[in-house]
């Protein structure tokens, strides 16, 4: 965990890198709104494994195979035709509960978030539920969220196939547990420390003895991001791509 | 039989005050040119249903006073940030919200398009949300299946979908190609009005391709040309979005001030628009 400003790698494509690695080997993933990072992480998968991973991106015209028009992703979920997607939260709890309404008292809540989008329904149906959000604080990592739009856990005479698999930020990345209904820490990346994290996490996690660093991009896994991905990741996400692949982009 | 083709304002004057009005979310087809008519001649008290989000459309109706309640699962223009107007009337109050989510949503229009009074759907037991709907109720499996229990989606009737479409013919046929969830709006709805870019010179129902992407004359009300009509978020497959304009709008629609003035420049004096 030697903080590392001399890094030869964006925290953005630090964290492509490191959902993709959660992807590997899935047969279909879905991309919902406004998630330019999870997207790019799917469409690195794809590439690395010889496009054999079937990624569907909303909002895409190249990236997305569903010709039923808006209910084909969900009525597909429901079947199991889904085997991961992403959610993020304006909060999310210890308890892997969601929320994506507001803060403070619905319906006039203090901050209001755009909604709950499809999430009260795919996180109980795919598998693979991966929780991404960048910021990293104790005002999105809460002890317990003011609305829950999508549970993390369910009674167990609920149908629920699915639920969360891990929680990525700009700090690290934890699993959850589904048993203990908690998150453990599983890697803190790179320039980053546990009291940091700590400190950051409004919530209490489960904390292993050794925690190592997320692995940073190899230069291959580098290569195709600023390559292949950035250009397919630009059709839907124009504004990510000139920031972020703006001149990497070129030179790769 | 004819279609009923209407100027823009002819159109916008179709959708009366008060009534549930069906909208697609950006990546699909908005009916921009009508959303700009429909503030131009005032509309009032509309209750808009995103179907299941809604974005520029929303925004820009709710900003202009049009709106007294959103149905939907999310507000959202993207990349853009947060829509200003939305987040601004929420805080003061002026719109009710009705909070869902997309697939109870399209499960709500596929009841209505079906004739039914309500459509199960799986998940959301749990959800913050169920507790303020009260057209959603739990249920279970009437045949006896012990997979937990079921949400029962009361139907969604819009009284007017409104959306743009690439192409229309002089039968009233509008083509959709892929986007789809605009034929379901369609049949879900009491009436459907379109705007489009081009006319079509022949018959869309005749040509098996297109016809698979055509809605049929026979949910239209009435439609209206409109070159270029979903400026500025873009059109599937025609035009990307004017992401200059739309970054224009964002700045200009962080205060009321700010949002007055884009109204007077671009919709309430249509020339300053071309």
């Amino acid at each position: 965990m030697t903080p590392d400003p001399q890094a030869d790698f964006l925290p953005e494509e630090l964290l492509i890198s490191t959902v993709a690695d959660m992807l590997d080997g899935l047969g279909h993933v879905a991309i919902g709104a406004s998630s330019p990072i999870p997207g790019g992480a799917a469409l690195l998968a794809r590439a690395r494994n010889g496009g054999n991973l079937r990624v569907s991106m909303l909002g895409s015209e190249d990236h997305n195979a569903f010709t039923n028009g808006g209910t084909e992703l969900f009525d597909c979920a429901a079947q199991g035709r889904i085997d991961a997607f992403f959610l993020g939260g304006g909060q999310i709890d210890g308890a892997a509960n969601i929320n994506l309404v507001g803060i403070g008292d619905y319906p006039q809540t203090k901050v209001r978030f755009p909604g709950s989008f499809g999430s009260a329904y795919l996180y109980f149906l795919v598998p693979r539920v991966i929780l991404f959000r960048e910021e990293h604080t104790p005002r999105v990592l809460v002890p317990k969220v003011d609305f829950i739009s999508a549970p993390g856990t369910s009674e167990p005479d609920v149908y629920r196939p699915g639920g969360p698999y891990a929680l990525v930020t700009g700090r690290c990345v934890f699993a959850f547990d589904k048993d203990r209904k908690r998150f453990r820490l599983s890697s803190i990346h790179p320039g980053h420390a546990i009291e940091e994290v700590r400190e950051m996490t409004g919530f209490d996690f489960d904390l292993p003895d050794t925690v190592g660093e997320t692995p940073a991009p190899a230069p291959e896994t580098l290569a195709l991001i600023r390559g292949r991905v950035a250009d397919e990741i630009a059709e839907t996400y124009p504004a990510f791509a000139a920031r972020v692949f703006g001149d990497n982009a070129d030179a790769a | 039989m004819s279609a009923t083709l209407d100027d823009i304002d002819a159109l916008a004057s179709r959708i009366p005050d008060g009534v549930k009005v069906a909208l697609p979310p950006d990546y699909s087809g908005c009916a921009m040119a009508a959303v700009r008519a429909l503030i131009k001649r005032g509309a009032r008290d509309l209750h808009l249903i995103g179907v299941p989000s809604v974005g520029f459309q929303g925004d820009m109706l709710i900003g202009a006073g049009c709106v007294a309640t959103v149905e939907t699962a999310a507000v959202t223009i993207g990349e853009y940030g947060a829509a200003p107007r939305f987040t601004a009337a929420i805080k003061a109050g002026t719109v009710r919200m009705i909070d869902g989510t997309c697939p109870a949503i399209h499960a709500g229009l596929q009841a209505a398009e079906k004739g039914i009074p309500f459509m199960p759907v799986r998940g959301i037991v749990g959800s913050d949300l169920l507790e303020q709907r009260d057209d959603w109720m739990v249920g279970s499996d009437p045949f006896g299946g012990e997979d937990g229990p079921l949400v029962l989606v009361k139907a969604i009737t819009p009284d007017v979908t409104l959306i743009h479409a690439p192409l229309a013919d002089r039968h009233g046929n509008a083509w959709i190609g892929v986007r789809r969830e605009m034929m379901v709006m369609a049949h879900a709805a009491k009436t459907t009005l379109v705007t489009f870019d081009k006319l079509y010179d022949g018959d869309l129902l005749a040509d098996a391709e297109m016809a698979a992407g055509t809605i049929p004359a026979l949910y239209l009300g009435a439609l209206a040309e409109a070159a270029n009509g979903a400026w500025p978020v873009g059109l599937f497959g025609a035009y990307p979005a004017d992401d200059d304009h739309l970054r224009r709008y964002m700045e200009m629609a962080r205060t009321d001030e700010g949002f007055q003035s884009y109204l007077d420049a671009y919709v309430l004096d249509r020339k300053a628009a071309e």
